[in-house]
């Protein structure tokens, strides 16, 4: 450890003279800072996707798992005698924790999203929600059918499963493509600067042989080149993350329309995962840059 | 120091030198001499392990360059200043720095051993020039740094490639007092040159022998120059 650590001061550190020897490539420099930058960019908005799914499959998960409802549509006659009835059988049955009804208000707030506020509920022949709530292991989903069915034939119980399970699916899913394409950023991060070292090595071909002539090692001539990328890749990385950042901050707030899609972000704690990836870009430079340098070298004659 | 036995060297289907056998003992001072074209700079390549035989044995330091690990061929090369014919220098650093290139990429703090550095400049006459870019040196003060950076190092031996093909006779002399002090400080010295009049005049200054390279084989020359 205390090697890695001294090696890695010793990159950033650098050495003034060693740099001198090997001319900077002014077009491969930028265009490694740039590409960093944006693949930085790029990285934020995929973790940022990875945790906001996350986060949906987590509380769609354990939320909507603890909760179900009975939707109770009958003649206005029955509504209320249905409606007491299964609150009855619900009360009786084990697993269940809870029952409530919904008021008018909290109705009227679930629909509001497609009819707007101006809703008038009590003219629409909107059928009585009962919300359930589970305790221990849940209840049996088909005897609770059965038992409903014959005391309050209007009652319908939907525990939510038939459209949870595809949603939790679906926000893995998600989560999964973040991570890939966070692991592909990388990949691709690789390739960039393995060629944009291959090219900076061949254009200083006559460099490098002149160095070997005079005792130059092939770590020495590898280093020369893996910290300038290295600092190059760190540097485009933090900016592009900085940048990716202040852009995920300056989203409309998940509380307005569009939560789903405004809800890609960082929460408390993991907004300093993206500060991780400037560092792991100039890992992930070091790495290719040492590697193509020393196949290059061993290369060449 | 550096020993080939019965080393030859083929390119292309080509055989450019053969039969090639010589030890090159501490102090020691030779002439290579030969036409054009005769293989003296690949001769020099073998020696400073730029070249690998194709048979024989080439032996640096004691060591069979065949085993070489390229950084042991590295630590070799510290021990072995070459003057280039054309030089090679890094054209974006100043003479100083090309000069000093020995000890930067040897991981020497060059600023520690300015003094020596300073000392080297002035013994070769490059104090005015030494801020400049290579290209705009003359060719004697190109071969001159080429000089100082070749024994920046101390080397053990110093190899020359037509140190002075492309200076007047004036700046030829000043070059072969040089590497003659050198040689008188201990240094073995391996001179190629085709310059015949150069060597009879330096053999009469120092202890010397004169090999030729003729159809492909070393020979010891002798009267006839």
């Amino acid at each position: 450890m205390k090697a890695v650590l001294a090696s890695l001061m010793e990159l950033l550190r650098g050495d003034v003279q060693a740099d001198r020897v090997v001319p900077p490539t002014g077009f491969t420099a930028t265009l490694t800072t740039l590409t960093a930058g944006a693949m930085a960019f790029l990285a934020v908005f995929a973790l940022a996707l990875s945790f906001a799914t996350g986060r949906l499959a987590e509380r769609w998960s354990s939320e909507l798992a603890r909760s179900s409802t009975v939707r109770i549509s009958a003649p206005e006659a029955e509504l209320e005698a249905q409606t007491r009835a299964a609150q009855e059988v619900l009360r009786l049955t084990p697993g269940v924790a809870r029952s409530r009804i919904l008021g008018d208000e909290e109705q009227r707030l679930l629909l509001e999203p497609w009819f707007g506020p101006d809703l008038p509920i009590d003219a629409l022949p909107i059928p009585r929600l009962i919300e359930v709530v589970e305790e221990g292991d849940g209840y049996d989903a088909e005897g609770l059918r059965l038992r409903l069915a014959a005391e309050a034939p209007g009652a319908v119980l939907d525990d939510h499963t038939r459209w949870r399970r595809p949603l939790v699916e679906a926000a893995n899913r998600l989560r999964f493509l973040g991570w890939a394409a966070i692991t592909l950023i990388a990949l691709s991060t690789a390739a960039m600067i393995t060629l944009a070292a291959r090219a900076a090595l061949a254009a200083n071909a006559q460099v490098i042989r002149v160095t070997r002539l005079v005792g130059a090692r092939d770590i020495y001539i590898a280093r020369a080149f893996v910290r300038r990328f290295t600092l190059r890749t760190l540097i485009g990385g933090a900016v592009g993350t900085l940048v990716g950042m202040l852009a995920i901050a300056l989203l409309p707030s998940a509380a307005e329309e569009g939560a789903f899609l405004t809800g890609l972000g960082f929460v408390g704690l993991h907004w300093l995962w993206p500060l991780l990836i400037p560092l792991f870009g100039a890992m992930v430079a070091f790495w290719a840059t040492r590697s193509a340098a020393l196949s290059a070298l061993k290369a060449l004659k | 120091m550096i020993e080939l036995d019965n080393v030859a060297y083929s390119y292309g289907g080509d055989d450019l030198l053969s039969d090639i056998s010589l030890r090159i003992q501490p102090g020691s001072f030779h002439f290579l001499t030969g036409p054009s074209g005769s293989g003296k700079s690949t001769f020099l390549k073998l020696c400073y392990m730029d070249l690998t035989p194709s048979s024989g044995l080439v032996q640096v330091f004691g060591q069979d360059v065949r085993g070489l690990a390229r950084d042991q061929v590295a630590l070799a090369r510290r021990r072995i200043g070459v003057v280039h014919q054309d030089c090679r220098f890094l054209d974006h650093l100043s003479v100083a720095e090309n000069i000093a290139l020995p000890l930067t990429v040897a991981g020497r703090d060059v600023e520690a051993e300015k003094d020596n550095l300073k000392a080297l400049i002035d013994w070769v006459g490059l104090r005015g020039q030494q801020q400049q870019r290579p290209p705009e040196l003359s060719g004697g003060e190109r071969q001159r740094a080429a000089l100082a950076r070749a024994v920046i190092m101390g080397p053990d031996v110093i190899l020359a490639d037509e140190p002075t093909g492309n200076v007047d006779w004036e700046m030829s002399q000043r070059l072969m007092s040089l590497l003659i002090e050198l040689n008188k400080m201990g240094k073995s010295v391996m001179l190629a040159t085709h310059d015949l009049n150069l060597i009879r005049t330096t053999k009469n200054q120092i202890s010397a022998r004169v090999l030729r390279i003729a159809n492909r084989k070393l020979q010891l020359a002798g009267a006839d120059l």
